[in-house]
C-alpha cells in the first residue's frame, strides 16, 4: 500500500497522534493556521485553547510533571513563539519533558523581517535540548519523533520544533519513521560496576553518611528502587526542592529538604557528613550555599543520567553515569551481597542517627504567631496539605509560598509536587496546575500561588472554566511581593522599595480576587481569619464543577525559615532572625 | 581572538569535534561556548571526506573551565557526534596567515630575506607592501609577525588552527553516522 498522501498540517497532527500526545495547549495566529484546521478533525489528541502562549507552556510542563508523559504546547510564530520561551526556559532548567510546536513564516520570508517572523531557533537554542526548523513537508513525521524521543529519553528536556507555513501547507506522502537518525544522541549509560562497588564500600566504611535524592529520582520513575535502596542502607537521606515526594516525608530516615530554605537537620547532615551519595541531583548553588564551604569533610558519590552534571559544581570522588533507578538497583544489590557475605554488619551510623535525631526534634519545622494578629501563611499552607491529603497535587508559584508549601505540606507520593524550581518562574502556578489536572482529573489539584504571581497568569482562569479544568487556587494574599520583601526586611534595612501590591489586609484590593474569580465564572472564596481556614477549605473541597479561587488574606511579615542568606556557608543557617542553631549545646 | 603575544599564551587544548553538516550546528557550538562562559582560542570548521560530516578544530581555554566539562557539555549537542582531545605530541598543527606588510624599494629585500627565512612567499606586491602567505604551528607564525613586526604590519588574517593525528588512524568514520 502505498503512503498516504496528506498535507504538512494533518501531517503534523497526524504525527503527534503516533508519537503518542492525548492532548496539546495552545493558541493560534497566522503562521500556524494551516495545522489548526486539522486539528478540529482530530480523533485522539484534545486542544486546550489558552489565553497566553506562556500559559499554554507551563501547562504542558505541569501535565508532564504530573504524568510523566511529554508535555505538547502549540503556538504560532513571532509574538505567539517568543511567548513560550520563558516556559520552556522553565521546563529545561528543570528537565521537564517537553515538545514545543511553533508556526514559522514560509520559508521564501524568513530572513526578510516579515511580518511576524521571530528566529525561534536561533533564541531557544540556549534554552532547549535540541530544536529544528522544518521546511519540507516530508520531513514532519521524523522530527516530531525525533523531537518526542529527545525530550523524553535520558536527561529529560524541551525539543521544539519550528515548522514553516508552506511545509504546513505543501503536501506529501505520511511515513511514520521506524528509525530516528540521530548518530549523535546517545543518552542511555549503564552504570559502571567497579564505580557501584566503589559506592558500596564508601557508604560500608562510612560514619556519617547521607543521601541527596533529587528531581532525577522522579524523572527517572525511580522512587520504587530508590526506595529499597534506602531503606536497605538504613542512611538518612534529604530531598531537593525538585526531589520533594521521591520518598514519603513520613518515612522515618527522611531529614527534610536541604539548602536556603531546608530543615536544621538536612542542610547539617550535608555539612557533617563523611559521605554524600547525591542520585539525580546536581548541586545546585540553592542546596550548596557557599560551593567552597559546602560539606567539607564529605566524599561525593554522584550518581546522574547526564554526565554533565557530575563534577560540574562540586567534584565527585565516585561518579555514576546512569538511570537513577538503575543505579539504585545496581547499589542495592552489592550492598545485600556485601552485608549477606559480612560476619558482622560493618555499619555503625548510631552515633550519626542519635545526632540528627537531636537536631530533628530541637529544630523541627515551624513558625511562630505573626506580631499584626493576622493569619500565618504557613498555617493556611499547611491546613490545606492535611485536608486535602497526600494523593492531591500541589502546585505552587515561587516565592515565600511555594518555600512553605515545601515546606509544611508532607508529600507522600512521588509527582504531588509540583512547582519551578531551577528558573524560579513567578506565575507558574494556575497554569501548570491547569496542565496537571487534565492530566490527572481525578485528584484534587491546588495551585497555591502568592498574589503577585496569581496576576501574572490568571488569566488561565478562563481557559479552566471554559474546558472544564477544576483546579483549585489558594492565594496566599499577604499583599507583596513576599520573598522580594523578605529580603528587603534582613539585607536592605526594611526600605520596602516596589514590594507593596495592595490586594491584602487593609489595603484597596486591586484587584479583588473573589470578584475577578467571579468575572471568570470560577467560584470565590475568602479567609480572613484564623478560625475560618479548616470551614473555607473543606468548601473548596466540595466545589468540583468549576475553578475555585479562595483569597487567604494574611500577614504580610510573615518570614520563611530556616535561612542560608546567599553566598554564605550553609554552617551559617538561621532558624529565625537573628538565630542560629546552638551547636556546642546540640552536637 | 588570536594574541601574536605568544608569551601570554593562555593554557590550551585542542580539540577536534566532528559534527552532523547541518544549518546552524556552528552556532550551537559556538553559543555552548559563548553561554558556559568558555573561552575559545581558535576555531577552524570545514568540511570532511565524508559530505555529512564537518570537523571544527577548536583550541580552547582550559584555565577557568576544566577540559572535561567542555567535552561532556559539547556532547550533550545531538549533532555532536564525536569528539577527540588531540595529544599536541601526536598531532599536526598547522595554522594559515595572509600578512600585508609595508616594504618600499629600501625594505623590501629585508622583507623577502624574512620570508625566505620561514618558507613562506609573497603572494601579492605592490610598490609599497607585499602580502605574505604562511602556514605553521602558532609559534612559527608569530615569530614570523616578530621579525616583520619593524617593518609595519598593516593587516594580518588567520584560518584559525587545523589539527590531525600522527600515524595511519583516522578519526572521521561513515560508522559515526550510525
Amino acid at each position: 500500500m502505498s503512503p498516504q498522501q496528506m498535507t504538512g498540517a494533518q501531517a503534523l497532527v497526524e504525527s503527534l497522534e503516533h508519537a503518542g500526545a492525548e492532548v496539546v495547549f495552545g493558541l493560534p495566529g497566522g503562521a500556524i493556521l494551516p495545522t489548526y484546521d486539522p486539528l478540529l478533525d482530530a480523533k485522539k489528541l484534545r486542544h486546550v485553547l489558552v489565553r497566553h502562549e506562556q500559559g499554554a507552556g507551563h501547562a504542558a510542563s505541569g501535565y508532564a510533571h504530573a504524568t510523566g508523559k511529554v508535555g505538547v504546547c502549540l503556538a504560532t510564530s513571532g509574538p505567539g513563539a517568543t511567548n513560550l520561551i520563558t516556559a520552556i526556559a522553565d521546563a529545561q532548567m528543570d528537565s521537564i519533558p517537553m515538545v514545543a510546536i511553533t508556526g514559522q513564516v514560509g520559508s521564501s520570508f524568513i530572513g526578510t523581517d516579515a511580518f511576524q517572523e521571530a528566529d525561534i531557533v536561533g533564541m531557544t537554542m540556549p534554552v532547549t535540548k535540541h530544536n529544528f526548523l522544518v521546511k519540507d513537508a516530508a520531513d514532519i513525521p521524523r522530527t516530531i519523533k525525533q523531537a518526542f524521543h529527545i525530550a523524553s529519553t535520558g536527561r529529560p528536556g524541551v525539543v521544539l520544533v519550528d515548522v514553516t507555513k508552506d511545509a504546513q501547507q505543501a503536501t506529501a506522502p505520511f511515513v511514520w519513521p521506524e528509525d530516528l537518525d540521530l548518530p549523535g544522541y546517545h543518552p542511555e549509560a549503564r552504570p559502571h560496576l567497579k564505580q557501584i562497588r566503589e559506592a558500596a564500600s564508601l557508604l560500608l566504611s562510612a560514619k556519617r553518611p547521607v543521601f541527596l535524592l533529587g528531581g532525577g529520582v522522579l524523572r527517572g520513575n525511580a522512587s520504587a528502587e530508590v526506595r529499597e535502596l534506602v531503606d536497605l542502607s538504613g542512611a538518612p537521606f534529604v530531598t531537593t526542592l525538585m526531589g520533594r515526594g521521591a520518598l514519603p516525608d513520613s518515612h522515618p530516615q527522611q531529614l527534610g529538604m536541604p539548602g536556603m530554605h531546608g530543615t536544621v537537620a538536612a542542610v547539617s547532615a550535608l555539612q557533617r557528613a563523611d559521605l554524600i551519595i547525591a542520585i539525580g541531583a546536581r548541586f545546585d548553588d540553592r542546596v550548596t550555599g557557599r560551593l567552597d564551604s559546602f560539606a567539607p569533610d564529605a566524599a561525593i558519590v554522584h550518581a546522574d543520567i547526564d554526565p554533565a552534571e557530575i563534577s560540574k559544581n562540586r567534584t565527585a570522588d565516585v561518579p555514576i553515569v546512569g538511570q537513577a533507578g538503575e543505579v539504585a538497583t545496581a547499589l542495592t544489590a552489592e550492598l545485600r551481597s556485601r552485608l549477606d557475605a559480612a560476619e558482622q554488619d560493618p555499619r555503625d551510623y548510631a552515633a550519626w542517627w542519635q545526632m540528627l535525631d537531636t537536631l530533628r526534634s530541637s529544630y523541627p519545622l515551624g513558625w511562630t504567631e505573626t506580631a499584626d494578629g493576622f493569619t500565618a501563611p504557613q498555617k493556611v499552607i499547611s491546613r490545606i496539605g492535611a485536608i486535602s491529603g497526600p494523593d492531591s497535587v500541589f502546585v505552587a508559584g515561587v516565592g515565600q509560598h511555594q518555600m512553605w508549601s515545601s515546606q509544611f505540606i508532607s508529600y507522600e507520593n512521588p509527582r504531588s509536587w509540583i512547582n519551578s524550581g531551577g528558573l524560579g518562574t513567578m506565575g507558574y502556578s494556575v497554569p501548570a496546575a491547569m496542565g496537571a489536572k487534565v492530566g490527572r482529573p481525578d485528584v484534587p489539584v491546588w495551585a497555591i500561588d502568592g498574589d503577585g504571581c496569581f496576576q501574572m497568569t490568571n488569566q488561565e482562569l478562563a481557559t479552566c472554566v471554559i474546558n472544564d479544568i477544576p483546579i483549585k487556587v489558594a492565594v496566599i494574599n499577604n499583599s507583596s511581593l513576599g520573598m522580594v520583601r523578605q529580603w528587603q526586611n534582613l539585607f536592605y534595612d526594611q526600605r520596602y522599595s516596589n514590594t507593596e501590591l495592595n490586594t491584602g489586609h487593609g489595603s484597596r484590593r486591586i484587584p479583588d480576587f473573589v470578584k475577578l474569580a467571579d468575572a471568570y465564572g470560577a467560584a470565590g472564596l475568602r479567609c480572613e481569619r484564623d478560625e475560618d481556614i479548616d470551614a473555607t477549605i473543606e468548601a473548596a473541597m466540595a466545589i468540583n464543577d468549576r475553578p475555585v479561587v479562595v483569597d487567604f488574606t494574611v500577614s504580610a511579615d510573615a518570614m520563611v525559615w530556616p535561612m542560608v542568606p546567599a553566598g554564605v556557608s550553609n554552617d551559617e543557617i538561621q532558624i529565625a532572625q537573628g538565630m542560629s542553631p546552638e551547636w556546642e549545646r546540640d552536637i | 581572538m588570536n594574541s601574536t603575544d605568544s608569551v601570554m599564551r593562555p593554557n590550551t587544548q585542542t580539540l577536534s569535534v566532528l559534527v552532523e553538516n547541518k544549518p546552524g550546528v556552528l552556532t550551537r557550538v559556538s553559543a555552548l561556548f559563548a553561554r558556559r562562559g568558555y573561552n575559545i582560542a581558535s576555531l577552524a570548521v570545514g568540511p570532511t571526506e565524508h559530505p555529512e560530516i564537518s570537523r571544527i578544530t577548536v583550541v580552547v581555554d582550559v584555565d577557568q573551565h576544566p577540559l572535561e566539562q567542555i567535552t561532556k557539555q559539547l556532547n550533550k549537542l545531538v549533532n555532536v557526534l564525536k569528539i577527540v582531545q588531540l595529544d599536541p605530541r601526536q598531532t599536526i598543527q598547522r595554522e594559515l596567515i595572509l600578512i600585508k606588510v609595508g616594504a618600499d624599494n629600501a625594505s623590501r629585500t629585508s622583507v623577502l630575506e624574512v620570508v625566505q627565512m620561514f618558507r613562506a612567499k609573497v603572494v601579492d606586491a605592490a610598490t609599497d607592501a607585499v602580502t605574505i602567505e604562511a602556514t605553521g604551528t602558532q609559534d612559527k607564525l608569530d615569530a614570523l609577525l616578530g621579525m616583520l613586526e619593524p617593518f609595519g604590519i598593516r593587516e594580518i588574517v588567520k584560518s584559525g588552527e587545523v589539527a590531525i593525528g600522527r600515524g595511519g588512524r583516522a578519526i572521521t568514520d561513515r560508522s559515526l553516522l550510525g
